[in-house]
């Protein structure tokens, strides 16, 4: 099949079966590699993108359903004013390790924030645990939350 | 002064002058005719720490590999502190894997020993090079060496503040002789060392650009997914190989004797051809493999003798002599790794050679594998290496490479072979599932006068090296053999025992499982003698950094008051990897009966510190996957089988169970300790202890949620 989509801003077409998960469309048919295959089935968040703003898995969501929808990956995340807020606090609070969660970390914060302009902590459990971080970088992720919120 | 290498010398320096031009030493014991061979070439030579270029521009090439530890950031630290650059300036190259390019230093990275084995080549291998600059300068302008300094990148003039910049003087730096004996900077000069450092890997890792071995591409380039035999030993019998090419995007099928892989043009058709091959497996002699019989086998080999791993007085007349004997069998279960970026290796083979790109742990040894299994001389072998996403020990193995490579055989062209999540933890290579045997004779005062350890397990050392296996796994007894305390006669002992499954390091390796026992034993024996924990290890403690350790996290963490009601604590102490550690976690324990880390109190002295916010986030990470590990960790087998396959069957902590962390760092100019287990080590006993606090419950089997009947 093949679909026009909206990915980071531009229009693209691409040649894909309609079962094909979004996740490996980005990587394998459009090089963005920024968004991470991590379980393949909803468990990690590492896979995380943002569909109409709102944060999906890309790996359980199918290229035919995406429609007109516009996706933003981490790629392009700093040309959302939220977005950029989030990555200056990652920085700022020296999020990362391995590094390999955080693409989705950056987006799942990315949409909090968008929603919710001051989470409380319950709120940040709540829309960050299915964020896995397996270095644990949980206390700084929060920590850069409640920095972005501030700023 | 600079003196010349003597050429009786096993550590020697080389310069020569890159191929751009630049200047490139670094520190290397090579034997004598490699040595000349290094010496001779003015071309770019891989064996050396640093470049700089005839533009000034300073290349730090990393001797070791990045997983999230940190030391992508803490090695460039070293080497720009002696060689006076900016942190800013510098330029960090991840070098293939190749046996030898560091000199004695190998490119394996485990063991917490990053900063430890790299502390002295690589401070030397800047300050040389800052010598030998400072040098050329002074010859330039006909000044005494001592007359010269150098800072950010330049070389200044003391009296007439002449400058030149590093790169102006690379040429002739070059043709100087290598200094012997690199004059070490002072510690209480230093700018960078011991002072809280950004990461330099931070910003490609929050914009989407840092590159993982997942993520090469290249023209041409195949996916391939694979299903290795469910069961240890097992066979591939049947494969629907029309359906899997019946599927659009699927190329080829490639069968192995135990595995079949199934190459497309895309991940998600590799994944759906390999759904419609749907294989058929013989499973073999260990199809009746169940975790009951191997957990029994493990429990039978802790009550045989054990080879001697550590003995000290007279343990059995200590033993008679006691007021009292204290008992107990603790038992770990298998893990998996679980690293974020599951299993991935790319690889091209063609008739005469072979290049592999992957994040490894070993991309040194990489090479040797993959030229075995390519059936190529190692020089025909090249070994990209990326960074990782998460290494823990799995990437220590190079299993991936020795499959990788099976495949790409077969397939003209390169090939990146994904292992799905399932199949990664399925034929992960699992932390040893160890029983431990202990006992302890108390005095009336209920101090131990008598100590007998055993340790029943597999051995990994033995797997890896068998050569130089004698019968003590000296991995696994580590932190049993040497403990912080004073154990007048005692006696520690290990059985091998093997079963089907294949068994490797898991972050914390050996330690991880001693101090697990360790500390929650001694919580016992303070149990036993109605003594406060902290006190009864003070009282136990024998040298004053473990003592040190402990006192300032239980201040920390307010040990002498109660908790707040509903919480409660536990306590651990460690000496392991050059590092003295100590833990208080205070817990609650949910509605389910789950127990909740809410806050962790830790002291630390590991020594000279590179980067203290680096050491942190170690503590913060180290600690959030040693409670994934003791409060849900567990592979089982049944039918042959791994029973568990993905996250929510195999679970790790999330967001919402993650504590606050507190980490408390003593100053200190010792020789550099490892960080990047001891936090992993010192929090499974810690919560443990914190359970008995709570609950009255002492769990000596693990994992905690299962030992306390929690609801899955
Ligand atoms: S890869 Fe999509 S949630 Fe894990
Ligand atoms: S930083 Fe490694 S998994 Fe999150």
């Amino acid at each position: 099949m093949a679909y026009r989509i909206h990915v980071n801003g531009v229009a693209r077409s691409v040649e894909a079966p309609a079962d094909m998960p979004v996740l490996w469309v980005l990587r394998d048919l459009m090089d963005l590699t920024g968004t991470k295959f991590g379980c393949g089935v909803a468990q990690c968040g590492a896979c995380t993108v943002l569909l109409d703003g709102e944060p999906i898995r890309s790996c359980v969501t199918p290229i035919g359903s995406v429609g007109a929808g516009k996706i933003t990956t981490i790629e392009a995340i700093d040309k959302n004013p939220v977005g950029a807020k989030v990555q200056a606090a990652w920085l700022d609070i020296d999020v990362v390790q391995c590094g390999y969660c955080q693409s989705g970390q950056v987006l799942a914060a990315t949409a909090l924030l968008t929603a919710n302009k001051h989470p409380t902590d319950a709120d940040i459990d709540e829309a960050m645990s299915g964020n896995i971080c397996r270095c644990g970088t949980y206390p700084r992720i929060r920590a850069a939350i409640h920095k972005a919120a501030g700023s | 002064m600079v003196a010349t290498t003597s050429p009786s010398r096993r550590t020697f320096l080389t310069a020569s002058l890159a191929a751009g031009g630049g200047l490139l030493v670094g520190f290397q014991v090579l034997p004598k005719p490699a040595r000349a061979a290094a010496a001779a070439s003015t071309a770019f030579s891989p064996n050396a720490f640093v470049r700089i270029g005839a533009d000034g521009k300073v290349t730090v090439v990393l001797p070791k590999t990045e997983m999230g530890q940190g030391v992508y950031t803490a090695i460039p630290m070293m080497l720009a502190e002696e060689l006076e650059v900016d942190l800013a300036t510098v330029t960090i190259e991840i070098p293939p894997g190749e046996p030898g390019r560091f000199g004695k230093l190998g490119q394996e990275t485990g063991g917490s020993t990053s900063v430890r084995e790299t502390w002295e080549p690589v401070r030397n291998a800047g300050a040389a090079a800052r010598m030998m600059l400072i040098a050329a300068a002074a010859q330039k302008w006909g000044v005494a060496v001592e007359s010269c300094s150098a800072q950010a990148g330049q070389v200044v003039h003391g009296t007439s503040g002449r400058k030149a910049a590093y790169g102006t003087l690379v040429a002739a730096a070059a043709l100087l002789p290598v200094p012997a004996k690199p004059q070490l900077k002072d510690a209480a000069t230093y700018r960078l060392i011991g002072k809280p450092t950004r990461r330099l890997d931070a910003s490609a890792k929050v914009n989407g650009s840092a590159v993982y071995g997942i993520d090469v591409k290249m023209p041409g380039l195949k996916i391939a997914t694979l299903a290795a035999s469910p069961v240890p030993g097992g066979k591939l019998r049947a494969v629907n190989e029309a359906a899997a090419l019946a599927v659009p995007g699927v190329r080829q099928v490639v069968r192995l004797p135990d595995a079949v892989a199934v190459v497309a043009d895309h991940t998600w058709a590799a994944k759906q051809g390999l759904a419609a091959a749907d294989p058929q497996w013989d499973d073999g002699a260990n199809a009746n493999l169940n975790q009951a019989g191997i957990v029994a086998e493990l429990l039978a080999a802790s009550q045989r003798e054990g080879a001697e791993a550590g003995k000290q007085g007279d343990v059995e007349t200590a033993m008679r002599g006691a007021a009292r004997k204290v008992e107990a069998v603790y038992e770990q279960p298998y893990l998996a790794h679980a690293t974020m970026e599951p299993t991935n290796c790319t690889v091209h083979v063609r008739a005469d050679s072979c290049e592999v790109w992957l994040g490894s742990q070993v991309p040194d040894t990489a090479k040797g594998a993959a030229a075995k299994a390519a059936g190529l001389p190692p020089e025909k072998v090249t070994i990209h290496n990326f960074l990782m996403g998460g290494g823990f020990g799995r990437r220590l193995e190079v299993d991936m490479v020795e499959r990788a490579i099976a495949i790409g055989k077969s397939v003209n062209g390169p090939v990146k072979v994904i292992w799905s999540r399932e199949e990664d933890i399925q034929h992960d290579l699992f932390r040893p599932y160890y029983v431990d045997r202990i006992a302890a004779g108390l005095d009336p005062a209920g101090q131990p006068v008598a100590w007998t350890h055993r340790i029943a397990g597999s051995s990994i050392m033995a797997r890896l090296y068998p050569k130089y296996y004698k019968g003590v796994d000296a991995d696994a007894v580590e932190s049993a053999v040497t403990t912080p305390y004073r154990l007048p006669n005692n006696l520690v002992q290990f059985v091998r025992q093997e079963s089907p499954v294949t068994t490797s390091w898991w972050r914390g390796v050996g330690p991880l499982r001693s101090v697990f026992v360790v500390e929650s034993f001694i919580d016992e024996l303070a149990a036993a003698a109605k003594a406060d924990p902290v006190a009864y290890r003070l009282g136990l403690a024998q040298d004053d950094r473990a003592k040190a350790v402990l006192s300032l996290a239980a201040e920390k963490a307010g040990w002498a008051q109660p908790p707040k009601p509903g919480r409660s604590r536990g306590v651990s102490l460690l000496h392991a990897w050059d590092t003295y550690m100590a833990q208080v976690m205070e817990i609650e324990i949910d509605p389910d009966g789950l127990p909740v880390v809410r806050r962790v109190t830790v002291a630390l002295d590991c020594g000279q510190v590179i980067n203290p916010d680096g050491v942190r986030a170690q503590v913060e990470g180290g600690v959030i996957f040693g409670i994934s590990g003791a409060l849900h960790g567990e592979i089982t087998f049944a039918n042959g089988r791994v029973e568990q396959s993905n996250f929510h069957d195999y679970r790790v902590l999330r967001m919402s169970e993650a504590p606050q962390i507190e980490t408390h760092i003593i100053q200190s100019t010792a020789a550099p300790g490892g960080m990047g287990e001891p936090p992993t080590a010192g929090a499974g006993p810690a919560l443990a202890n914190a359970v008995f606090a709570a609950t009255g419950v002492r769990v000596r089997k693990l994992p905690i949620a299962k030992a306390l009947k929690v609801k899955a």
